[in-house]
């Protein structure tokens, strides 16, 4: 992953890090190239699957970042594109495209994790508006985001899938407070929200109202489609060389450490083989051959692996991945990143729930 | 270029899996097996394989061939896998043709590729000496000796070294092993003096072969390729046969990988199915995972040795050592979740089993590739 300075987010408070990360991204965003494949008339590339993929085979030959990352574009746009009405989309994906609005997502809860159609967070209706009232937990930057796609108990007599809905609001809204997480890795990428009477015209819904969970589990398909893909961007050197550096080499160039080198080789390997797979799984759909719940398999994969590349990179780090303040760390750059990872195989759903929706989904497995 | 198969080559894919799942199911391996075949594999279905024009897929159109490439070479290789298929597929139409076609003089070219292409000869490449593959550690000798040279040393693991018409041999003509120069490749004639075949009997009821070779003369024009540059040759052709086994692996693991989720459907135990078990889903649907990722990795290599030569060796490492360790997984869990009745030779399950392991020694476990990999990326 992109350490945070590396990452343009956008929103109402864009910050940039530094000259370069803003003329990146200005000029992406002037081609439309922020999302390659969106239609033009939402701020999009209007590029078909075929160009969109050789944009992003060139920019990852040129280890280029993403001009902007968002969930907006990752999660909330596909959903909106599929599920949303023509007022909906010309309000919020041009904004999305062009960085202008950040948004949070408001799925999990605390006693709705693993479970999360058992989720209370009610919305009661008020005329044209819903009141809505509740928590949810490991909101990622909600301190930051400017809006949140929500999901919300409308209907509390239905079964627990039946009575959901997906709504977008405003975070600047009255009654909306937010409480960052101190984690593991020191850092509080995850908050706690609170919705105190927050009041959200029921325009604002996506799909029908008591739906929401068709909606909700379409935009998890892109999330974990997302989080698989974590580990391919942004690591820099491939981890070969990076242990090369700080392991040593033989004669040979091998590295010092022979056990290692073969874990880094089979991690490589495997590495490479989720890369085609990743590529396989985009083909694959846009031939009409692909399966909705694939990217269960592969958010099970690529975060499975991208724990391995962090252990890895720690044991070739050795002693000198171990310093948390310094400025030779960049701030313990490696071992806070190392520890945020330990939370791919639970955010997005548990590496245990993805294997469930394999096995009851594309191995029709009985009872699952 | 998309990471699927295209039209045509699903076609092929279709009638590959229709022929040998109607031809040669398991029961067609254990049948030979059990009568102790001479050949151990079926020339009557050899013929077929010509007809179908599946025999000269690699051969060039001029030759008789239908100048396929290796993702087409792949799709029939799976299709052997998943049903276990003894052929003379892998060693004549695979490794001998991209030989032939990729060193060949023209007048070797045009004496072989046609006969390959119509069934009519049959031919293994012998390469390893000792226990595991190592190319660059060949010892035997090939020393100057008249008009051409002389053999001497011993190869073992000859994929249907027996039964062939044809050898091609590779030798040492100067350089000491671990170099890459001065490796020949030969066309051996087996019948010629002082040549020794040893069929040997192998777990996975193939075909495989050591040969001796005590001064075996070979005319100059028996060289494939050039004098000491045979390196090179050799490990393109070595990538191509890397590649076709390592789709036959794809279509091992799935074998096994479709009679598990059956007997998951099936089996009953507790009161129910014992595919029900959260256990056995997870690891199932694990192993599908692994499957389909080891798939796509194979794929890419295919494609690689068609169009994309400078990323062809690294891809190919990827795809052979993905699927050696996922088959290897594949027929583990096969037999563990098949209980009792995995073990025993009456279910197909052991078939799958004894395949995998004779097909990760295949040109490089999964070890010798990441090894590969691990040189080519400069650690």
């Amino acid at each position: 992953m992109t350490s945070d300075e590396d990452t343009f987010w956008g929103g109402r408070n864009t910050h940039f890090s530094s000259e370069g990360q803003r003329v990146w991204f200005e000029r992406m965003r002037d081609k439309g190239w922020t999302v390659p494949h969106w239609p033009k008339e939402y701020g999009g590339g209007g590029l078909d699957g075929e160009q969109a993929k050789i944009v992003r085979q060139e920019m990852a030959a040129i280890g280029a970042r993403p001009p902007l990352s968002s969930f907006g574009i990752s999660m909330l746009g596909p959903a909106l594109l599929k599920y949303g009405t023509d007022a909906q989309k010309k309000e919020h994906l041009p904004k999305i495209a062009a960085g202008l609005i950040r948004w949070c997502q408001g799925y999990s809860e605390p006693n709705a994790g693993s479970d999360l159609a058992s989720l209370q967070t009610r919305a009661t209706s008020d005329g044209d508006d819903f009141i809505i009232n509740g928590q949810k937990i490991w909101t990622s930057y909600a301190n930051y985001a400017d809006w949140i796609f929500c999901l919300v108990r409308t209907d509390p007599a239905a079964k627990k899938h039946d009575g959901i809905s997906f709504i977008l609001f405003d975070m600047a809204s009255k009654g909306v407070s937010t409480k960052p997480i101190l984690l593991i890795s020191g850092r509080s990428p995850f908050c706690e929200t609170f919705f105190d009477n927050v009041r959200v015209p029921k325009a604002n819904l996506v799909g029908a109202i008591n739906r929401g969970w068709d909606v909700a589990k379409y935009l998890l398909q892109h999330e974990r489609a997302m989080i698989s893909g974590m580990g391919e961007r942004g690591v820099g050197r491939p981890l070969g060389q990076v242990a090369a550096d700080s392991v040593g080499t033989d004669e040979a160039g091998r590295l010092e450490d022979p056990i290692l080198r073969g874990q880094i080789a089979a991690f490589e390997i495997d590495e490479a083989a989720l890369a085609c797979a990743a590529e396989r799984a985009i083909d694959l759909a846009k031939a009409g051959q692909g399966h909705p719940a694939f990217s269960s398999a592969m958010k099970y994969y690529g975060t499975e692996l991208n724990k391995r590349r962090y252990e890895l990179l720690m044991s070739a780090g050795g002693i000198d991945a171990l310093e948390w303040e310094s400025q030779r760390s960049r701030g313990g750059a490696r071992p806070r990143a190392w520890l945020r990872t330990k939370a791919n195989s639970i955010e997005g759903g548990t590496s245990e729930v993805m294997l469930g929706i394999v096995a009851k989904r594309i191995l029709d497995l009985p009872g699952a | 270029m998309a990471l699927v198969l295209t039209q045509e080559q699903s076609l092929l894919r279709d009638s590959a899996r229709d022929l040998i799942g109607d031809k040669a199911p398991v029961s067609h391996l254990r049948h030979l097996r059990d009568t102790q075949d001479e050949t151990g594999f079926s020339r009557d279905l050899w013929k077929t394989f010509a007809e179908m024009g599946f025999s000269g897929l690699l051969v060039p159109e001029e030759f008789g061939g239908s100048g396929l490439g290796c993702v087409e070479a792949g799709v029939v290789m799976e299709e052997i896998g998943r049903n276990l298929m003894p052929s003379p597929f892998l060693a004549t139409s695979v490794l001998a043709a991209s030989a032939l076609a990729q060193g060949g003089s023209a007048a070797q070219k045009s004496e072989h590729l046609p006969k390959v292409a119509d069934g009519s000869l049959l031919a293994a490449l012998a390469i390893d000496e000792g226990a595991k593959h190592r190319p660059l550690m060949t010892r035997m000798q090939a020393v100057r000796s008249g008009n051409g040279f002389r053999l001497e040393g011993d190869k073992a693991f000859v994929v249907d070294g027996h039964a062939a018409d044809l050898l091609i041999v590779a030798a040492r003509t100067s350089g000491s092993a671990g170099e890459r120069d001065g490796l020949t490749l030969f066309l051996v004639d087996p019948r010629a003096r002082g040549i020794g075949i040893e069929r040997t009997a192998m777990v996975d009821s193939h075909n495989a072969a050591r040969i001796k070779f005590e001064s075996v003369e070979v005319n100059a024009d028996g060289v494939l390729g050039e004098v000491d540059q045979g390196g090179g040759l050799l490990e393109g052709v070595l990538n191509i046969g890397r590649g076709a086994v390592a789709s036959e692996m794809v279509g091992v693991a799935e074998g096994v990988f479709g009679r598990t989720v059956s007997y998951l459907k099936e089996r009953r135990q507790f009161g129910k199915a014992i595919g029900e078990f959260q256990a056995l889903q997870h690891r199932a649907a694990q192993l599908y995972i692994e499957i389909e990722i080891t798939r796509a990795a194979v794929l890419k290599a295919l494609q690689a040795l068609d169009k994309d030569a400078a990323n062809a060796a690294s891809a190919v490492a990827v795809a052979k050592a993905r699927a050696g360790s996922t088959a290897t997984l594949a027929v583990q869990e096969g037999v563990q979740m098949h209980g009792g009745m995995g073990m025993t030779d009456q279910f197909d399950i052991g078939f799958f089993m004894k395949r995998a392991r004779v097909c990760q020694e295949l040109f490089g476990d999964n070890n010798f590739h990441a090894d590969q990999l691990a040189r080519m990326k400069g650690y």
